[in-house]
C-alpha cells in the first residue's frame, strides 16, 4: 500500500483482514480481558448464516469501561439534571443492592461494542449500547455522564453530527453510533504521521488497531498498551 | 428529463389516518384525519398538522409521536412514498395508518424530536451522499446557514423544486455516468448555475452511485399483487446501504437490473468488473473472518458459493413506479432519486426453495 496516495480508507476486503489482526492480536495481547469476535450475520434472513460468512461485524460485549475520576469532576461542570431515574432502578432492582455505589453516577454499566463496515464510507463505523447489570438500557442522558469529558463536549458542540442514535445494520435496533464522515481523513494524516507505519507494507493488519486507538477513547475503551507497541 | 423529477416532488399520498383506539377518551371517538404527505417527505413532518384535529381526545401525558400500518411502526427516517411502496404492496388509497402519541416503541424505532431529528437524519443522509460520490462531505459541512435552511425548507414544503435545485447545485453531487446531465442543466433555471455542475461531471472520480435497496424475499410466487404476503415484521425486510458500483464498459449499457444485481450477489452471478486482484481459496462454512487472503476478493467469494442465479426479481418498485430493468441505470437515478441524492430502490425477490450449496 503507498502511504502516500491513499485516502484513508479501505474496502471490505480489507476491513476482513484488519478484523482478523485486531481479533488475534486482542486475544495475545489482553488474554484477560474479554475478546473481540466475529459475528456473521447475513444482511437477508432467507440466507442461512453459515452459507455466507462475508457478512458481518466485530463484537466486544459486556465489557465495563470505567471513567477516570478527573473526567468525572470535569464533567460534573457540565448542567446536569438531577438522576432520579437512577435512583428509581435501585430502589426497585435487587441486583443494584449488590453494586458498592457511594452515588448513583457510580453504578456500574455495561457497554456492548460493535464494529461495522460501512460501504458508503468505506471505513469501519463503531455503534454502541450502554445498559446496567439487570439489561436496562441507560437513556442517552445518563450515558454521556458515563462519557469521557472530551466526549461529552464534544457532544453539547456537534449534537447531530457526533454520536446519534441510529439502526443497527444487522440488528435492526436503535443503536448509539459514531459518525464516520472524518475517518477516512483522519486515518491518513495517522498512518502518514508514523514513520514505521508508513513503511510498513502490511498497514492493514494495524489499521483497526490504530483506528480503534483513537475511537475507543470516545467511550473510554482503552487498547492495551502493547496492541499498538507491537505493531 | 426535468419532468420526470417534478412529478417525484409533486408525488404525494393521501393518508387516512386513524388514532389507535387505546388513546381515544372521548365518545364519540375522533374521525380519522386525511392529509396529502409528500412522497419526499417524512412523516413526523406532518405532526403538527394532524395533532390538532386529535388533541381534545388525547389522555393526559407527553407526545411521543409515532405511526404504524397494520401493525408494523413506521420507521420515520425512511422517506415517506418509500414505506408506502415497500408496505403497501396492492397500493390503497387512502393509505390507512395508525397514529399514536403515547407509548413510543423505542425497541424498535430510533427516538425522534421532532423536525430537529428529520432534518439532521436528512443531512446526514446528505453527507453520506456527498462522501459516496466525491469523496469527502465538505460541500455538505460547508455549507452556509442560510443555504442549509434553504435546502431543507425546499425539502419541508415539498414542492419547492427550483429552490432546491438552486441550492443542491452548489454542492457539486453531479454523479457518475450520467449522460442525462446535460439535458438536465439545458432546463431554463438551472442553466444560471450549471457550470458548477457541468464541471463537476467532467470532474467525477468514482462511479458509486448513493443507493438504499429494500428487499423483501416471497418463496412462493404470486400472480396478483393482492395475494403477496404482509409485510408484517422489518426483519422480513433486508435492507441494504451499499453504494452501486458503475463501471462504465464501452458499448455496453448499465441497466437498473445490473445495478440491483450488484448489490445482491448472494443471489446473483454479477461479473465484477474491477481489476482488483484477486486470489480465490477457502470457503470454509463455520471461518468466522477470512483469512487474509480470503477477504482478498469478497465478490470472487461469494460467487464461488453460489454456483449460479438462485432468485428471480419480482418486483422493482421506484418513487411509485415499476420501471423496466433494461432502462439505464443513470437515467433512473438522475429521475426518481431522493432529494438528498439517495436512490431508494424497493425490491421484492423470489427466493428458489432449493437448498443452496454453501460451497462452490
Amino acid at each position: 500500500m503507498d502511504i502516500s496516495s491513499w485516502d484513508g480508507t479501505i474496502s471490505l476486503a480489507e476491513f476482513h483482514v484488519a478484523a482478523r489482526a485486531l481479533v488475534e492480536k486482542w486475544k495475545r495481547v489482553s488474554s484477560a480481558s474479554p475478546p473481540w469476535s466475529w459475528v456473521s450475520c447475513p444482511k437477508q434472513p432467507w440466507v442461512a448464516s453459515h452459507e455466507v460468512s462475508v457478512e458481518g461485524y466485530l463484537s466486544l460485549e459486556n465489557i465495563i469501561l470505567v471513567s477516570i475520576k478527573e473526567e468525572h469532576d470535569e464533567l460534573l461542570s457540565f448542567p446536569q439534571k438531577e438522576e432520579t431515574s437512577c435512583s428509581d432502578k435501585e430502589e426497585s432492582i435487587d441486583i443494584a443492592t449488590l453494586v458498592q455505589s457511594q452515588s448513583d453516577r457510580d453504578e456500574i454499566c455495561y457497554y456492548d461494542l460493535h464494529i461495522v463496515y460501512s460501504a458508503s464510507y468505506r471505513v469501519p463505523v463503531l455503534y454502541f449500547r450502554v445498559y446496567y447489570s439487570d439489561g436496562e438500557p441507560l437513556e442517552f442522558e445518563d450515558i454521556k455522564k458515563h462519557l469521557p469529558a472530551h466526549s461529552a463536549k464534544t457532544l453539547l458542540d456537534s449534537k447531530w453530527t457526533f454520536i446519534t442514535q441510529e439502526e443497527h445494520p444487522y440488528l435492526k435496533r436503535p443503536w448509539y453510533k459514531l459518525h464516520p464522515c472524518g475517518t477516512g481523513e483522519w486515518m491518513k494524516l495517522l498512518f502518514q504521521g508514523d514513520v514505521s507505519l508508513a513503511r510498513n507494507g502490511a498497514a492493514i493488519e494495524v489499521y483497526l488497531i490504530s483506528w480503534l486507538s483513537f475511537v475507543g477513547q470516545v467511550v473510554g475503551l482503552r487498547i492495551p498498551y502493547e496492541m499498538l507497541n507491537q505493531l | 428529463m426535468m419532468e420526470a423529477q417534478k412529478y417525484v416532488w409533486e408525488g404525494a399520498i393521501p393518508l387516512q389516518i386513524h388514532l389507535h383506539e387505546s388513546e381515544v377518551t372521548t365518545l364519540p371517538p375522533p374521525l380519522p384525519a386525511l392529509i396529502l404527505a409528500p412522497r419526499i417527505g417524512y412523516l413526523p413532518l406532518l405532526i403538527p398538522h394532524i395533532k390538532p384535529h386529535f388533541n381534545s381526545t388525547l389522555p393526559p401525558g407527553v407526545d411521543t409521536v409515532w405511526f404504524e400500518y397494520k401493525g408494523l411502526p413506521l420507521k420515520w427516517y425512511i422517506p415517506t412514498g418509500v414505506l408506502f411502496d415497500l408496505l403497501c404492496v396492492e397500493p390503497e388509497r387512502p393509505w390507512n395508518l395508525t397514529v399514536h402519541f403515547r407509548g413510543y416503541p423505542g425497541n424498535i424505532l430510533i427516538p425522534c424530536e421532532g423536525e430537529d431529528s428529520v432534518k439532521w437524519s436528512f443531512i446526514n443522509s446528505l453527507k453520506e451522499a456527498s462522501y459516496i460520490i466525491n469523496g469527502n462531505c465538505k460541500n455538505v459541512m460547508n455549507m452556509s446557514q442560510p443555504d442549509q435552511v434553504e435546502l431543507w425548507h425546499s425539502v419541508f414544503n415539498a414542492g419547492n423544486l427550483e429552490a432546491y435545485l438552486k441550492v443542491s447545485s452548489k454542492l457539486k453531487l453531479g454523479t457518475a455516468g450520467h449522460e442525462y446531465s446535460a439535458n438536465l442543466n439545458s432546463g431554463s433555471f438551472v442553466s444560471r448555475q450549471s457550470t458548477g455542475d457541468t464541471d463537476a461531471t467532467g470532474q467525477v472520480k468514482t462511479g458509486r452511485v448513493p443507493v438504499r435497496l429494500y428487499v423483501w424475499g416471497v418463496s412462493e410466487d404470486f400472480d396478483d399483487l393482492e395475494d403477496a404476503p404482509q409485510i408484517d415484521s422489518w426483519d422480513k425486510i433486508s435492507y441494504i446501504n451499499r453504494p452501486v458500483e458503475i463501471h462504465g464498459e464501452e458499448g455496453k449499457c448499465f441497466t437498473l437490473l445490473d445495478a440491483v444485481k450488484s448489490l445482491l450477489p448472494e443471489h446473483f452471478q454479477y461479473k465484477s468488473l474491477t481489476n482488483e486482484e484477486s486470489s480465490k481459496e477457502e470457503g470454509e462454512d463455520e471461518q468466522k473472518v477470512p483469512s487474509e487472503e480470503g477477504g482478498e476478493n469478497l465478490s470472487e467469494d461469494v460467487e464461488s458459493c453460489y454456483p449460479s442465479d438462485n432468485a428471480e426479481v419480482k418486483l422493482v418498485r421506484i418513487q411509485g413506479i415499476e420501471p423496466k430493468l433494461e432502462i439505464p441505470f443513470s437515467w433512473v437515478v438522475h429521475n426518481l432519486m431522493n432529494p438528498e441524492h439517495f436512490l431508494h430502490i424497493c425490491v421484492c425477490l423470489k427466493v428458489s426453495q432449493v437448498k443452496i450449496p454453501s460451497d462452490g
